[in-house]
């Protein structure tokens, strides 16, 4: 008998969370992402996994984000409402290959236009090391951002995790 | 039987197998797992279950218990097939047997196994709802289902010259319990010369269309950030001890986990998941999850190999974060 398939958003999640026998709930983490963008300003990005430096960030989509670039690829993936995703080739290196996690572009990028992408829940999109890319949501929107730490990435554990 | 029954197997038509100082037998319900000073009987329906799992994941990262007495620790090169070395009973009367051998032996002795004592029509990647029974005499076999390997992306799914997506034309139809999935695809505008560069595809759609179930597959990788989801039904079938620390995020659906510490089985947590819910499971312990309906799981690794030393010799802490 087929089952309806549930899903999050930012308007309506449930969480589950850390059941103690032997143990302290904070070494699980728990956060749930939905809680976690509804609570954020638009585009912070809040890490909600960390592995050493990598990161797992949760992202408020709303309105137009600023031009963002990394040394590395990226790849977000929509957990919530219909994003858009803008693509600029750079004519310059701007991050330095070493520098690692999501750099802020002051202004629009010099470059060729890419192109564009229009994704919804369940989409998984490639941000392609050597590319700008620009956020645009005309709705409150989530995207999960599995990059590497870097200047933007806020952590507040405290605030988000179960305790 | 014994009339017709080929050379070399035994009275239900399977092989008997040696690894090590490992036997391996089995019978209609039963493997019977056999080593110097001791022995141990699991259920065949669960030993193929791990079986699969073990092989098609190359030992995956840490350790693959079978069930509480048997399994194998992954070492990259050479792996640990033990008898109690992670039960607090068996190493408290120094019970436990230890044998390390070379990774490749180990698994081609495990896929023989496996290729030998599955039947046709039982399928152990699949939710028991959807094969059929592992149990009774040799009858035919399942090479197809058996030698499937997990999904290994380089960069991302459907990107050109990577591992490619699924759809019904590929063989991989949405999964009966994934039926209301949708299967749109994200609107993708390359500028011309840009195609093989602006990529995105339906990852939710991507997962209702597979066919196994528990086995962490790499959709995308960030230089050892690996994001490995899977779909999941019923119980995972082995309980995995983590050599590092590894991470979930929930995409759909329910599951719940049991965890245990690592070295000895003692209850630590149960974790309970819901949609966009996110934990981090600790370097320190094991766990096993139960999916009650087929959800969809993504599990987050760090591939870099140096961490199972980093862990084990405490130079790194076994939580992820302080707060
Ligand atoms: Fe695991």
């Amino acid at each position: 008998m087929p089952r309806e398939t549930r899903f999050g958003s930012l308007a309506h999640f449930e969480k589950g969370g850390v059941q103690v026998i032997n143990d302290d709930p904070r070494n699980y983490a728990f956060s749930n992402l939905f809680e976690v963008a509804s609570k954020a300003e638009p585009y912070e990005k809040v890490a909600v996994g960390k592995n050493l430096k990598y990161v797992l960030e949760a992202i408020r989509a709303e309105g137009t984000s600023p031009w963002y670039a990394a040394s590395h690829d990226e790849a977000a993936i929509v957990m919530d409402g219909e994003i858009e995703i803008r693509l600029v080739k750079l004519q310059e290196k701007i991050v330095a290959d070493d520098h690692e996690g999501t750099t802020i572009l002051e202004g629009a990028p010099k470059g060729q236009k890419m192109g564009h992408i229009v994704a919804r829940r369940g989409h998984m999109a490639l941000l392609p090391k050597g590319a700008a890319y620009q956020f645009h949501a005309a709705l409150p929107g989530v995207i999960l951002l599995q990059t590497i730490g870097g200047d933007l990435t806020a952590q507040r554990w405290k605030d988000i995790c179960q305790s | 039987m014994s009339e017709s029954k080929p050379q070399g197997v035994n009275d239900y038509g399977y092989r008997q197998f040696y690894l090590g100082s490992y036997s391996f037998a089995r019978d209609e319900y039963f493997a019977h797992i056999s080593w110097p000073g001791g022995s141990h009987m699991i259920s065949v329906d669960r030993f193929l279950r791990a079986l699969m799992r073990d092989v098609a994941w190359n030992f995956f990262y840490g350790t693959v218990n079978f069930d509480e007495v048997f399994g194998t620790t992954n070492h990259y090169g050479t792996v640990d097939v033990f008898a109690g070395l992670y039960n607090g009973g068996y190493r408290a009367q120094n019970r436990q047997f230890v044998e390390t051998l070379n990774g490749d032996a180990v698994r081609s002795t495990f896929a023989a196994i496996l290729e030998d004592w599955t039947n046709e029509g039982f399928d152990p990647f699949a939710a028991p709802e959807e094969t059929g029974t592992p149990f009774g005499a040799k009858h035919g076999s399942n090479l197809g289902a058996v030698r499937r390997n997990r999904v290994v992306a380089q960069r991302m799914v459907g990107l050109k010259n990577d591992t490619p997506l699924r759809s019904d034309a590929t063989g991989n139809p949405v999964n009966r319990q994934f039926s209301d999935v949708d299967q749109g695809e994200p609107e993708v505008h390359a500028e011309p010369g840009f195609e093989d560069e602006v990529h995105a595809f339906n990852f939710f759609a991507y997962l209702s269309r597979s066919d196994v179930t528990w086995n962490p597959s790499i959709t995308s990788a960030v230089k050892n950030s690996l994001l490995c989801p899977t779909t999941e039904e019923y119980m995972l079938p082995i309980i995995h001890g983590n050599d590092r620390v590894e991470w979930f995020v929930q995409l759909s659906d329910e599951i719940n986990w049991d965890v245990q510490d690592r070295e000895t089985g003692a209850p630590r947590a149960r974790v309970v998941m819901k949609p966009g819910d996110v934990a981090a499971m600790p370097a320190d312990i094991r766990h096993q999850g139960y999916s009650p309906k087929r959800s969809m799981l993504l599990v987050w690794e760090n591939n870099d190999s140096t961490l199972p030393e980093l862990y084990a010799s405490k130079k790194l802490k076994p939580n992820p974060v302080d707060f």
